[in-house]
């Protein structure tokens, strides 16, 4: 409870200070947040949701709300985050870096959530805290009690935004320093048929030990398309904790990527609800770990209208001693009818001591659904490796083409070209290693 | 060109092989018939090199190299090649990076210098225009969601890139319509040539119609118990194994 106490503490600090200029609502928003947090506590491992990740090690760690950043970086610094060209906010610590940013508001609104607060605080009312439920999510109701800055996205009807929107969090976080926590919060908005693209990326500058603790909520209205890549790549001294919570209309497309990399502890929540008639839903997503590192992928996918469609690819490489869980949950509202779901996780054991753990969950309550999940857990296929071999491919390069093609398969369904081509050389570079 | 002499060969302890001799010499066919669970796949299996079986007794002797203690690998890049029965799914790979993977490891091995991507597609589009096919496979992953045919024909299609100087054929004709099976065999006569031979093991006689072989063997119960040219063949169609069964029990 020390933990947890030392966290309300730092809220009433928040709201005496730094947020006491907040409209009502929001003060409202933050209360239900900590209040709920206070309620709920850290997550244990005999809660259900959490039986394979354990969060003692960031509960026993004096984490402090972060600070604006004392120096700047430096464009080259970041360069290395950033897809070449192309609209971007840039947050570090937490915080929108307006000179590494390039906000824009006609029309379609590029912004901090904080200037956007003072902005259009109306807009922002009508959606924030909407979609990312915290009544049983601990971490979520903390990331509300300390809503501040995170980006906003916002598309009116019919408009299509044809440049990838960049978000990049950055921590700078030394290892002689405090051991930050930032709580960003992600408001993306699409009104009806409109498009977008937006990809999210966590990165850290520092080499010291922080937290990310980020909500991103996305609405995708009637008829229109949102593709959403997250890129987790974390140092290996974070504690990366997030949830993403995506809301489709009536006829909506979403393609939501997500890749992790980094962190030593990750934990994603990512759930999508399709909530009007003949909505698509695709999650694709990677990760690749090794060494100690942990990451826990819950996702879910609400089906809560007829006719619609969901696919959902997670692929995890694991080596080292790292342990990655999958847990796919799939309800199937009475009524949605139609429904044509399907899901597989599959995860490549590169090491003796490597873990993973795949749950699949089908909660089924219509009865005229196609539902199909399939999933596996094993090292590479020795009928694969001889096939490669049999063709002039040697067995080291044998297992990494194959060990490749695990990951490419995922980031082969990613559209943005430079994008795709940077994670691959993360994975062709990590491969090598 | 490949020479084998009294080759033993058991997979978890059970022998299948029982003392198989058989020589190929250059720009010949050779077809292995046989009944099933008589070894003949065994035998292409274990002249690739694959690690699930153990040879006990026996030699096989290819270019003058003794050909089983080389691993998979090297036999590959040494010209032997291997179409498979059931080809693997690679998830992931495209079929051109796969087969620029094995192209370039098998130019290393002989000194030459590796295909860029964009070499390597005016090579692969030769190949395919010298047997008539068009690149359809070349951009899915490696058999995956291929099939039957289309993974039969990507064994031929690799045996065409690869240039391969034994190629060993096992059971290419199963699960093929006929339109398909006339498809595959017309690409493998394509592919006959002087310095490259061919060992293709089928159970039925109808690939046959199709390739002539210039020897035709009889495996059964791990020996080769008969060999003769072409109209061994149809003899076999005919009368089917069982009266060569008996015969090589007597014996």
């Amino acid at each position: 409870m020390v933990a947890v106490e030392r966290l309300v503490q730092a809220y009433r600090a928040f709201a005496a200070n730094g947020a006491s200029g907040a409209p009502g609502w929001l003060k409202e928003l933050r209360d239900g947040g900590i209040t709920r947090f206070g309620e709920l506590g850290f997550p244990t491992t005999k809660q259900e949701a959490w039986r394979f990740t354990s969060v003692a090690a960031l509960t026993e760690t004096a984490f402090e709300l972060a600070h604006p950043a004392t120096r700047i970086p430096q464009l080259g610094e970041i360069q290395p985050f950033l897809l070449a060209d192309g609209p971007r906010l840039v947050f570090v610590n937490g915080f929108l870096q307006r000179s590494l940013s390039t906000p824009f508001f006609d029309g379609v609104r590029l912004d901090g959530l904080a200037q956007a607060l003072v902005d259009t605080p109306d807009l922002v009312r009508q959606y924030l805290g909407k979609y990312a439920a915290f009544a049983d999510r601990p971490f979520a109701a903390l990331n509300t009690a300390f809503v501040r800055d995170g980006a906003f996205v916002y598309v009116p009807a019919r408009l299509k935004v044809e440049e990838p929107l960049q978000l990049l969090f950055l921590t700078t976080a030394s290892r002689d320093g405090a051991r930050p926590v930032a709580h960003p919060r992600n408001l993306i908005v699409l009104e009806r048929e409109a498009r977008a693209t937006v990809v999210e990326t966590y990165a850290s500058l520092g080499d010291g030990v922080y937290w990310t603790n980020a909500v991103t909520e996305v609405v995708v209205g009637d008829g229109a398309r949102v593709d959403c890549y997250r890129v987790q790549r974390e140092s290996d001294q974070a504690y990366h904790v997030a949830v993403t919570d995506v809301h489709q209309g009536r006829d909506s497309r979403a393609n939501i990527h997500a890749v992790s990399f980094g962190g030593a502890l990750a934990r994603h929540d990512l759930r999508g609800t399709l909530a009007g008639p003949g909505g698509y839903l695709i999650l694709n997503g990677l990760y690749l770990l090794a060494g100690e590192q942990h990451a826990d992928h819950h996702t879910a996918i609400d089906h809560a209208a007829p006719h619609c469609e969901s696919h959902e690819y997670f692929n995890g490489v694991l080596d080292g001693r790292s342990r990655g869980i999958f847990n796919g949950r799939i309800i199937v509202r009475p009524g949605a009818q139609k429904t044509d779901s399907k899901q597989t996780n599959n995860n490549l054991l590169l090491s003796g001591e490597a873990h993973a753990d795949s749950q699949p969950q089908l909660e089924i309550y219509a009865d005229d659904v196609k539902c199909t999940h399939g999933s596996t857990v094993g090292p590479l296929d020795p009928k694969a490796l001889f096939y490669l071999e049999s063709r002039g491919i040697g067995e080291v390069e044998a297992r990494r083409l194959m060990t490749y093609g695990f990951a490419a398969e995922i980031l082969n369904r990613m559209d943005v070209a430079p994008l795709r081509d940077q994670l691959d050389r993360i994975v062709r570079d990590r491969l090598a290693e | 060109m490949l020479e084998v002499r009294g080759l033993h060969v058991a997979v978890s302890g059970t022998e299948i092989l029982r003392g198989v001799d058989l020589t190929v010499k250059a720009g010949e066919v050779h077809a292995i018939m046989g009944p099933n669970g008589s070894g003949k796949s065994t035998l292409t299996q274990v002249l690739a090199g694959h690690p699930a079986y153990t040879v006990t007794a026996g030699t096989a002797t290819y270019d003058g190299k003794d050909l089983l203690a080389l691993k998979p690998e090297e036999r590959a890049r040494e010209g032997l090649f291997l179409a498979f029965q059931y080809p693997v799914e690679i998830r992931g790979i495209t079929n051109s990076y796969f087969l620029r993977s094995a192209v370039n490891a098998v130019r290393k091995h002989r000194g030459q210098e590796e295909l860029d991507p964009l070499d390597f597609l005016q090579v692969l589009e030769e190949k395919l225009k010298a047997i008539g096919w068009d690149d359809t496979l070349m951009n899915r992953p490696v058999n995956e969601g291929f099939s039957g045919g289309e993974k039969k024909r990507n064994e031929i299609l690799q045996l065409a890139v690869l240039e391969p100087r034994l190629a060993l054929l096992d059971e290419t004709d199963s699960g093929l319509d006929i339109d398909a099976l006339k498809t595959v065999a017309n690409a493998v006569n394509k592919l006959r040539a002087p310095d490259r031979s061919f060992v293709i093991v089928t159970h039925y006689q109808r690939l046959l119609n199709f390739i002539t072989p210039d020897v035709v063997h009889v495996l059964a119960d791990g020996r080769i118990v008969k060999s003769g040219g072409p109209d061994l063949a149809h003899e076999l169609e005919a009368k089917g194994y069982d009266w060569l069964r008996t015969g090589a029990m007597v014996s």
